[in-house]
């Protein structure tokens, strides 16, 4: 695939911001409506073979590299564990256990607690729900794209190869 | 100090999955920079799982059952609101975590040497460590779902390893083969998960088998997990991924995924004893504990005398031990399903014969005793590759001059597999011939016969790989490095340690996993 | 009767995909077919979880009325995703069978490089 026509591209580029947008927002609000990290992700990754499809993937290539797509992924991962962690290491007492949601109704990020019959969703709230969907999020968004981008690379270099 | 040990054990149910797992993701940041750090870092963590295992294993075999809630929580589960990420660990998934414990830390010093000259190593030690963390999982998890879910994950990770050599056609098909039969088999294990939800409202597996109560949906259910794990075990009507997968994985693979179908064998052990235990076992239906006890014999029987006669017409080694393998598996389930058989119904409660127990207790040792002996003839028969770069069985001979200790390693492991003393193989097949005389003599001379053959076989490949005149071909094989014989070497002295002194391992060891077995109630007791 | 519609579905799904893998010699067909029953099951869940004129499981106020299950959604999303995972896999091993063999035929597809 060495990129499609004309109009294709401009319509991509018109249209990726908004898809970004749109996923991005599915993810920081997966703690309070339908959503999450893995939604979320999934959409930008979707904005992400969009471009792939319209550009080709040797044009994308030149602009990320599969390496680079990997060390994300690694890093989404890894925040995920510590926060699971951090109920563990925060409280060393044995009142501390993995996974526990130690943010939750505290003084840090995200550490409001839910107002009961309250009607407006408050984003300030949830503990490290929100943050591990950020880092879920960050995960699906570079292993999906590596996924499509390493599979339409492969298999442009065959029909290269001309077989 | 006794502190922080004391903290160590209380969590170390969710450190033990947790740590792989980290480290797994880790690994790809730190093989940046350099294959040296990255090796001793992957051999650190797993080392550091390995002790906590041993750590968890030690107090729940003084203690009794453990608990773990994660994200915190009362451990007693009300009937009404039974979801929760819960790790409930007792004898019997105490003594197959003691084989997980094992396994990957010698697969990944075996890998030191032997992966050496390949690329994409950081992608190799973080599946590796994956592949660790979800077998694992498996093992430790009180939670259905949740074992679907890490059974997914040993999947996905084991199908990437077994293609590993990328330029081989024949393990990217066998990866193939072997990601379709378990996405299958996984598909239909969350099919029997949806369908005790939808009737007890529960996916903890001691909840389910408290509120049991035998419908035709169970019934259903019992023969989807069983077909499906049975599948993962490698019994054999469904067992043709096996030897592919096993032939065609690196050797330092093919080792932890033994580990991985011993921990799907214990998935249909704690199904049918556990899940099911309460009502199989009951008055009214030890008639159906004697029909599924004969319809495992029957499966066994068949799975043996398979695996051993296809053994025999092999020409490739891996392959060769791959179905060697297949019989192996055989036996365990042999015993399981003839200590089912002997249920009997005496005064207001099921009970098992005394050979029954016996033949319970020779199947469970067994499955220790073959992830390591098959283990090791599998890293001998990487070893061989290694170092002759080839595995037919026809090219190769004259070996034994030149690898003296991989001779002697092989000698063990073909010792072990065929059940000569003083090996650990012994010590279990002796318990089955035992017990299973008492049950059905028949099945013990089936069982004997099929362990000569297996002898004949080793005896075989022993002659054709590693004696004979010395071959031109390969007068310049050296013996192989340090890192893969130390590897060989753990392996071959549990081995050996075992067969010496079966007693303490069998007293100490297995008497409280078949304990745990077969005492449903106590497991369900641990969260109600 | 209508409630036993997407149990029918279910079982439809779960018997096309069955037989796509079987039968069918095409391997991206068979990838397909497990993609079915990945669906059949996930369907299969996700209707255990639903209950009729029901509302969603997110308000903190609720306006009444009874809510449908969250447990099954949140399976049926981890097996999604579990499932993507696979697919991917698959699709990329069959990806390499084509470079080797050059066909997608599974009856073409035997013997190998060292036998």
């Amino acid at each position: 695939m060495s990129g499609m026509s004309k109009i294709v591209k401009t319509i991509t580029s018109i249209a990726f911001p908004f898809v970004m947008i749109y996923g991005l927002y599915v993810i920081l609000h997966g703690h309070l409506t339908p959503g999450g990290g893995f939604q979320g992700g999934a959409v930008v990754a979707s904005a992400c073979a969009m471009i792939v499809v319209a550009f080709g993937s040797i044009w994308t290539m030149k602009k990320i590299k599969e390496n680079q797509l990997s060390i994300l992924e690694s890093i989404g991962a890894i925040g995920f564990i510590v926060f699971a962690f951090l109920g563990l290491i925060i409280l060393f007492d044995n009142s501390g256990i993995f996974f526990k949601n130690v943010f939750a109704n505290s003084v840090y990020l995200f550490g409001q607690s839910v107002e009961y019959a309250s009607t407006t969703a408050n984003i300030n709230t949830a503990g490290t729900l929100p943050l591990m969907n950020i880092a879920v999020g960050l995960k699906v968004i570079a292993g999906l794209f590596v996924i499509v981008l390493v599979m339409a690379y492969a298999s442009n270099k065959i029909k290269e190869r001309g077989d | 100090m006794n502190g922080v040990v004391d903290w160590l054990i209380l969590h170390s149910p969710a450190l033990i999955i947790a740590i792989p797992l980290l480290g797994a993701f880790l690994t790809i940041l730190i093989g940046k920079i350099g294959p040296r750090i990255r090796n001793v870092f992957v051999i650190i963590i797993m080392a550091i799982t390995s002790f906590l295992i041993l750590l968890l294993v030690n107090d729940v075999f003084t203690n009794g059952i453990r608990t773990y809630v994660f994200g915190g929580g009362s451990t007693s589960i009300e009937s009404s609101y039974a979801i929760r990420i819960l790790f409930e660990i007792d004898g019997l998934n105490a003594f197959i975590a003691i084989i997980a414990a094992i396994l990957p830390i010698v697969a990944i010093i075996y890998s030191w040497a032997f992966m050496k000259e390949h690329t994409g190593l950081d992608k190799y030690y973080t599946l590796i460590l994956l592949m660790t963390a979800g077998m694992l999982g498996m093992i430790l998890t009180g939670d259905l779902f949740n074992f679907f879910v890490f059974l997914e994950i040993t999947s996905i990770a084991s199908a990437a390893l077994i293609a590993f050599y990328l330029d081989k056609q024949n393990s990217i098909q066998a990866a193939f083969k072997y990601i379709v039969i378990s996405a299958i088999g996984a598909l239909f294990l969350l099919f029997a998960v949806a369908l005790f939800y939808g009737q007890y409202n529960a996916l903890n597996m001691a909840v389910i088998a408290n509120n049991i109560s035998f419908t035709f949906i169970d019934k259903i259910a019992l023969v989807v997990l069983f077909a499906a794990l049975a599948m993962k075990a490698g019994i054999v009507p469904m067992h043709m991924w096996l030897p592919d997968a096993y032939g065609r994985a690196p050797a330092s693979i093919t080792v932890i995924l033994i580990g991985t179908t011993l921990a799907s064998l214990y998935g249909l052990f704690r199904v049918i004893f556990t899940i099911y235990g309460k009502y199989l076992f009951s008055f009214d239906s030890t008639q159906m504990a004697l029909t599924l006890g004969v319809l495992i014999i029957i499966l066994a029987v068949v799975t043996i005398v398979i695996g051993v006669f296809m053994a025999l017409k092999q020409n490739d080694f891996k392959r060769m031990i791959a179905f060697a393998a297949i019989a192996e598996i055989g036996y365990m389930f042999l015993a399981v399903g003839a200590a089912l058989s002997t249920y009997t119904f005496e005064r207001g409660a099921a009970i098992i014969s005394a050979s029954g127990q016996m033949a319970l207790k020779g199947g469970i040792f067994h499955i220790f005793n073959d992830a390591l002996d098959v283990g090791l003839l599998f890293l001998v028969a990487g070893a061989v590759y290694y170092a002759a770069k080839e595995t037919s069985l026809n090219k190769l001979g004259g070996l034994a001059r030149n690898m003296k200790y991989t001779t002697v390693f092989f000698l063990i492991g073909l010792a072990a597999v065929s059940g000569l003393p003083p090996m650990n193989g012994f010590a279990s097949k002796l318990i089955i011939y035992q017990s299973m005389f008492q049950i059905n003599p028949l099945l013990t001379i089936v069982a004997i016969l099929c362990s000569i053959l297996l002898l004949a076989v080793f005896v075989k490949v022993f002659y054709s790989v590693f004696l004979g005149p010395k071959l031109p071909k390969f007068s310049g094989v050296k013996e192989v490095p340090k890192s893969m014989l130390i590897a060989m070497g753990i392996i071959a002295s549990i081995i050996v340690f075992i067969g010496l002194f079966p007693n303490i391992f069998v007293e100490n060891i297995v008497t409280p996993a078949t304990n745990a077995l077969q005492n449903a109630t106590s497991y369900i007791g641990g969260v109600l | 009767m209508a409630f036993y519609v997407p149990y029918i579905a279910v079982v439809a799904l779960i018997l096309i995909g069955l037989y796509a893998v079987v039968f069918k010699r095409n391997l991206i067909k068979i990838v397909i077919g497990i993609t079915f029953i990945e669906c059949g099951v996930n369907l299969f869940l996700i209707t255990l979880g639903y209950r009729e004129k029901s509302i969603a499981p997110i308000y903190t106020s609720s306006p009444g009325g009874i809510m449908s299950l969250p447990v099954p959604q949140a399976l049926t999303l981890t097996s999604i995703v579990i499932g993507v995972a696979v697919l991917a896999l698959m699709l990329s091993l069959v990806v390499h069978i084509y470079r080797h063999y050059k066909t997608l035929d599974a009856r073409k597809i035997i013997g190998g490089d060292e036998e």
